[in-house]
C-alpha cells in the first residue's frame, strides 16, 4: 500500500511540476499577478511530493520489501543498513528518483530564498525549472519507475553489485547531482532573462552564489568519485578518462568558466551574451552526461543501466532542452546590450583567457568522449580514445591557463599592467622553483618535466598567498593595520585565492604521483618481503574472514622502516554471495600525504600469492587540492555582497529593474 | 592601440588559440586512438607491429598459463580463430575461463600480443558491448547471461 502511496505521489509530482511550468509564463506574459504567485507554491508542492515518494522508496529498501521489482534486483536483506540506503540510489531507476528530488529541491530552494528576486524573473524561472522537472518525472514515469511490483515476491533480493557497497559510493552520487542539477538554476536564469530580454549586472550576482552551490558539490562530487574509484577498484587509479567520469568533468569546466565569467559580468557589465550561453551550455553539458551515462550508449565502470527506449527518451528531452535554449538564445541574443569596455590586458582580458581555455578544454574533452560513439554510428568503426589522447590535449590546455592564473586577480579592472603583475609574481616564481627543486633532490632526482610541473604547483599557491598579502598590504601598512585590512577583505577574495591555491596543491599531486610512483607485482610466499618507498613489507600470511554478505580472504603485512615496525596493513579479495562476484579491497596505510597501497592478485598453485604493491607519493595532494577548491567556493559563497537578501544590495538594484518594468 | 586593433588583437588571439586546439586534437587523434578488434578481423586488418589496438573476445578454455613471476598467457578467441597473448601484471577480478576479454597492446615482431591492459567484464551479467556485438556478428552464440542486458 504504502508503495502504491509513492508511485501517486510521483504522478502527482508531475501534475505539480506541469501547473509549475504553464501558470507562471502564461502569468507573465498576460502580466497576471496572482498566476505568476503560482510558481513558489506549486515548486514547494512538488518538493515535497517527490521528497515523499523518494522517502517511500528508501523505506522500502530498508525493510527489504522484494514485492518491489528495483529493490529486489539491487538490494539483499543480510545487507548493512547504509548500504541498503545506498542501494535506493545505486541503481538506474532509484538515481534518476534522486535526479529529479534534487531538481525540485533546488525549484524549491529558488522559490524559498528567492522572495526578493523581481516577480516576472522569479515567476521564469521556476516555470523552466518546472518544465526540466516535467520531462524528468515523465520519464521516470513512463520509462524508469521504481515502483513496479512483483508477484509473487522473492524471498531473496539478488543484491547489490559489490564494488557499489561502499561509503564512497554512498555519498557520491548525492554531491555529484547537487553539481550538475544544480546547474539547471543557472540555465532557467540564462532562460528566463532571454524570455524578458533584459539582463544586467544584478542578474549575474544573483546567478553567481547558485553557480558557486553547484560548482562546489560538482568539485566535491568528482572528487569523491575519483578517490572512491582509486581505493576500491584496485586498480591504484585516480583517474581513468572513462567516459562516466568525462560526462561529470566536461560540466565542472564549463561550470568553473561560467563562474568566472559571471564575475566579469557582475563587476563590469560586460560578456552579458557570453555569460547566457555558458550558463546554457553547462547544464546542457550535465543533460548531455546524463544521457550518456543513462542511456547505456557506453559500456565502462559505471554503466549499470542498458535500454535503448530510456536512450531515446533522454535524447529527446537533451534536444528539447539543448535545441530549445540555443533557439531562444539565437532569436533574443542580439536584444541583450553589450556591456563594459576592457583591455585585452585587464583582470576582464585574464578571465577571457580562462574562459576560452577552459571552454576549449572542455570542448576537447567532449570530442574525445563522443568520437568513439559518433564513428561507430556512422561507419560501424569500434576505436577507444584513452588517456594518451586526454594527458596530450587536456595537458598541454592547460599549461597556459595554470601559468596565468597567479597573475588574474593581480590586474585591474579595465586595463592592467602585467609587467607590474610579473614583479609582485617574482617571489612566487622563485619560491616555486626552490621548493620543486626541494621536492625533487627529496626524491633523488627525477626528470624535468616534473620539475617544472611541480614548480608550476608552488608558484600557483605563492602566488594566491602573494594575492591575499598585497591587498592586506603587508609591509606597505602598520601590522595592525594590515591585519584589520585582511580580516576585513571580502570572502570572494579569499576564495578565490583558496581555490587557486587548491589547483596549485592538486598540480603537486597529480605531478608527483605521475613522475614519482613505484610499482612492484611479485609472487609472495609468508616471510617475503617487498620495498615500496622507503618501507619494507614482510608477508605475514593468508587469513580467511566472513562478512555479513560476502567471504574474504586477507593477506596480512607488516610494514617496517629502517628495521623498525611502524604498521601493518591488511588486503583482501571479497566474494560476494549473491551474485558470486570477487572484488579486491585494497590495503591503503597513509603516511602524511602519500600512500602506499596493497592489492591481491591470484593464488598460486604452490602456495604463493601474486601481490601488487604502489608506493603513492603526495597522491593526497590531489583530492585535498579539490577539497580546499571546494572550501574556496563556499568562503565565497558567503561573501555577504552576494547573499541574496543583502539589505543594502536590494535597495541598490530593486529600483532600476522596478523601474524598467 | 585604438579600439578596433585591440578588438582585433583579442579576437585574433582567440582564433589563432582555437586553431593551435584544433591541431592538437587532431595530432592527439593520430597519435593515440586504438583500434578494435576480434581474432578474426586480424588475418584481413594485417596490423603491424607496435600498433596500440583493443584485441576482444572470449578467453578460451584450458589456455591460461602463468610463466615466471606474475606474467600470464592466455588465448583469445571468437571461437573461429585465436590469438595468444601475454600480460605481466594482476588480471582483474572477473577475469575466467570462457568470459569475455578485452586485452590493449601492441603485437610484437614475433606475432605474439603483448598486453598492458586486461579488461573483463564488471560484473556477472555484463559483457563489453564491442565484445558482444561483435562475436553476435561472427554468429557465436551467446547464452543469456553473457549478452548485455
Amino acid at each position: 500500500m504504502i508503495i502504491e502511496l509513492g508511485h501517486y505521489a510521483l504522478v502527482l509530482a508531475l501534475a505539480t511540476v506541469i501547473v509549475q511550468s504553464v501558470l507562471p509564463l502564461i502569468g507573465t506574459i498576460r502580466g497576471d499577478r496572482s498566476l505568476m504567485a503560482v510558481a513558489p507554491a506549486a515548486a514547494l508542492a512538488g518538493f515535497l511530493l517527490v521528497l515523499f515518494s523518494f522517502s517511500v522508496l528508501t523505506f522500502a529498501y530498508v525493510v527489504s520489501d522484494f514485492s518491489v521489482a528495483n529493490v529486489w534486483e539491487n538490494s539483499h536483506s543480510l545487507k548493512p543498513m547504509i548500504y541498503k540506503i545506498s542501494g535506493v540510489w545505486g541503481n538506474h531507476e532509484g538515481s534518476m528518483l534522486l535526479w529529479l528530488l534534487i531538481l525540485v529541491f533546488f525549484s524549491a530552494l529558488v522559490a524559498t530564498f528567492g522572495a526578493n528576486l523581481p516577480e516576472r524573473l522569479r515567476a521564469n524561472v521556476l516555470a523552466v525549472q518546472g518544465l526540466i522537472s516535467t520531462a524528468f518525472a515523465l520519464f521516470i514515469l513512463l520509462t524508469s519507475n521504481p515502483f513496479l511490483r512483483l508477484s509473487p515476491a522473492p524471498a531473496e533480493g539478488k543484491d547489490l553489485n559489490p564494488v557499489l557497497q561502499d561509503i564512497g559510493l554512498a555519498i557520491h552520487p548525492p554531491l555529484l547531482y547537487l553539481g550538475y542539477v544544480g546547474f539547471s538554476v543557472c540555465f532557467s536564469f540564462a532562460i528566463a532573462a532571454l524570455i524578458d530580454g533584459r539582463i544586467d549586472a544584478a542578474w549575474a550576482r544573483w546567478v553567481r552564489p547558485w553557480t558557486l552551490a553547484a560548482w562546489s558539490f560538482l568539485t566535491a562530487g568528482i572528487a569523491m568519485g575519483s578517490y572512491w574509484a582509486y581505493y576500491e577498484l584496485g586498480w591504484g587509479g585516480w583517474w581513468f578518462w572513462d567516459p562516466v567520469e568525462n560526462a561529470s568533468f566536461i560540466p565542472w569546466l564549463a561550470g568553473t568558466a561560467l563562474l568566472h565569467s559571471a564575475l566579469v559580468m557582475e563587476k563590469r557589465e560586460a560578456l552579458k551574451i557570453w555569460t547566457v550561453l555558458l550558463a546554457i551550455l553547462t547544464f546542457s553539458m550535465s543533460l548531455l552526461g546524463t544521457f550518456l551515462v543513462r542511456s547505456g550508449v557506453l559500456t565502462s565502470v559505471h554503466a549499470f543501466a542498458t535500454d535503448p527506449t530510456r536512450g531515446v527518451f533522454i535524447l529527446a528531452i537533451l534536444v528539447f532542452f539543448i535545441g530549445g535554449a540555443l533557439s531562444l538564445f539565437a532569436f533574443r541574443a542580439a536584444t541583450l546590450k553589450a556591456g563594459g569596455l576592457f583591455a585585452p590586458i585587464s583582470r576582464e582580458g585574464a578571465l577571457v583567457l580562462n574562459n576560452l581555455i577552459l571552454t576549449t578544454a572542455a570542448a576537447t574533452v567532449l570530442t574525445g568522449t563522443l568520437y568513439p560513439l559518433v564513428l561507430e554510428a556512422l561507419t560501424g568503426e569500434k576505436i577507444s580514445v584513452g588517456p594518451p589522447f586526454f594527458n596530450l590535449t587536456f595537458g598541454l590546455l592547460m599549461l597556459p591557463l595554470l601559468l596565468a592564473v597567479p597573475f588574474g586577480p593581480l590586474l585591474a579592472w579595465k586595463r592592467g599592467d602585467v609587467l607590474a603583475a610579473g614583479q609582485r609574481l617574482f617571489a612566487a616564481v622563485g619560491v616555486g622553483l626552490l621548493l620543486a627543486a626541494a621536492v625533487v633532490y627529496a626524491q633523488n632526482g627525477g626528470p624535468l618535466l616534473a620539475y617544472f610541473g611541480l614548480a608550476i604547483g608552488f608558484y600557483m599557491i605563492a602566488g594566491a598567498i602573494t594575492d591575499l598579502w598585497l591587498r592586506a598590504g603587508l609591509g606597505k601598512v602598520t601590522r595592525n593595520v594590515a591585519f584589520r585590512r585582511f580580516m576585513g577583505l571580502p570572502g570572494s577574495a579569499f576564495g578565490a585565492a583558496l581555490a587557486h591555491m587548491g589547483v596549485g596543491v592538486m598540480v603537486i599531486g597529480v605531478i608527483a604521483v605521475t613522475a614519482f610512483e613505484t610499482e612492484h607485482v611479485v609472487e609472495m610466499k609468508p616471510g617475503m618481503q617487498v620495498e615500496a618507498g622507503g618501507y619494507v613489507l614482510t608477508f605475514d600470511g593468508m587469513r580467511r574472514g566472513q562478512g555479513p554478505n560476502y567471504s574474504e580472504e586477507s593477506g596480512h603485512f607488516t610494514v617496517a622502516r629502517s628495521g623498525v615496525t611502524v604498521t601493518d596493513v591488511w588486503s583482501s579479495k571479497r566474494l560476494y554471495t549473491a551474485r558470486r562476484m570477487p572484488t579486491t579491497e585494497a590495503g591503503i596505510r597513509t603516511f602524511g600525504f602519500s600512500q602506499l597501497y596493497v592489492s591481491l592478485g591470484d593464488a598460486m598453485a604452490d602456495g604463493g600469492i601474486v601481490v601488487r604493491v604502489w608506493w603513492k607519493p603526495m597522491i593526497l595532494c590531489i583530492w585535498l587540492g579539490a577539497l580546499i577548491m571546494m572550501a574556496g567556493g563556499v568562503v565565497s559563497l558567503c561573501d555577504r555582497r552576494l547573499r541574496v537578501g543583502a539589505p543594502q544590495k536590494v535597495r541598490k538594484v530593486k529600483p532600476a529593474l522596478e523601474a524598467a518594468e | 592601440m585604438t579600439r578596433k586593433q585591440k578588438r582585433l588583437a583579442v579576437i585574433g588571439g582567440g582564433v589563432a588559440f582555437l586553431v593551435a586546439a584544433v591541431l592538437l586534437v587532431m595530432f592527439a587523434f593520430s597519435q593515440s586512438i586504438a583500434y578494435f578488434y576480434v581474432p578474426g578481423d586480424l588475418a584481413k586488418a594485417n596490423v603491424p607491429p607496435g600498433t596500440r589496438i583493443r584485441l576482444g573476445g572470449l578467453v578460451e578454455n584450458g589456455t591460461v598459463k602463468r610463466g615466471e613471476g606474475s606474467t600470464i598467457t592466455f588465448t583469445v578467441t571468437d571461437t573461429l580463430s585465436t590469438v595468444p597473448v601475454t600480460y605481466t601484471g594482476i588480471l582483474p577480478d572477473l577475469f575466467r575461463e570462457g568470459q569475455g576479454v578485452v586485452a590493449e597492446g601492441a603485437f610484437g615482431t614475433d606475432g605474439l600480443f603483448v598486453a598492458d591492459t586486461v579488461l573483463a567484464k564488471h560484473d556477472e551479467t555484463y559483457m563489453p558491448k564491442d565484445v558482444a556485438d561483435r562475436l553476435k556478428a561472427q554468429g557465436v552464440e551467446l547464452s543469456g547471461k553473457e549478452t548485455i542486458k
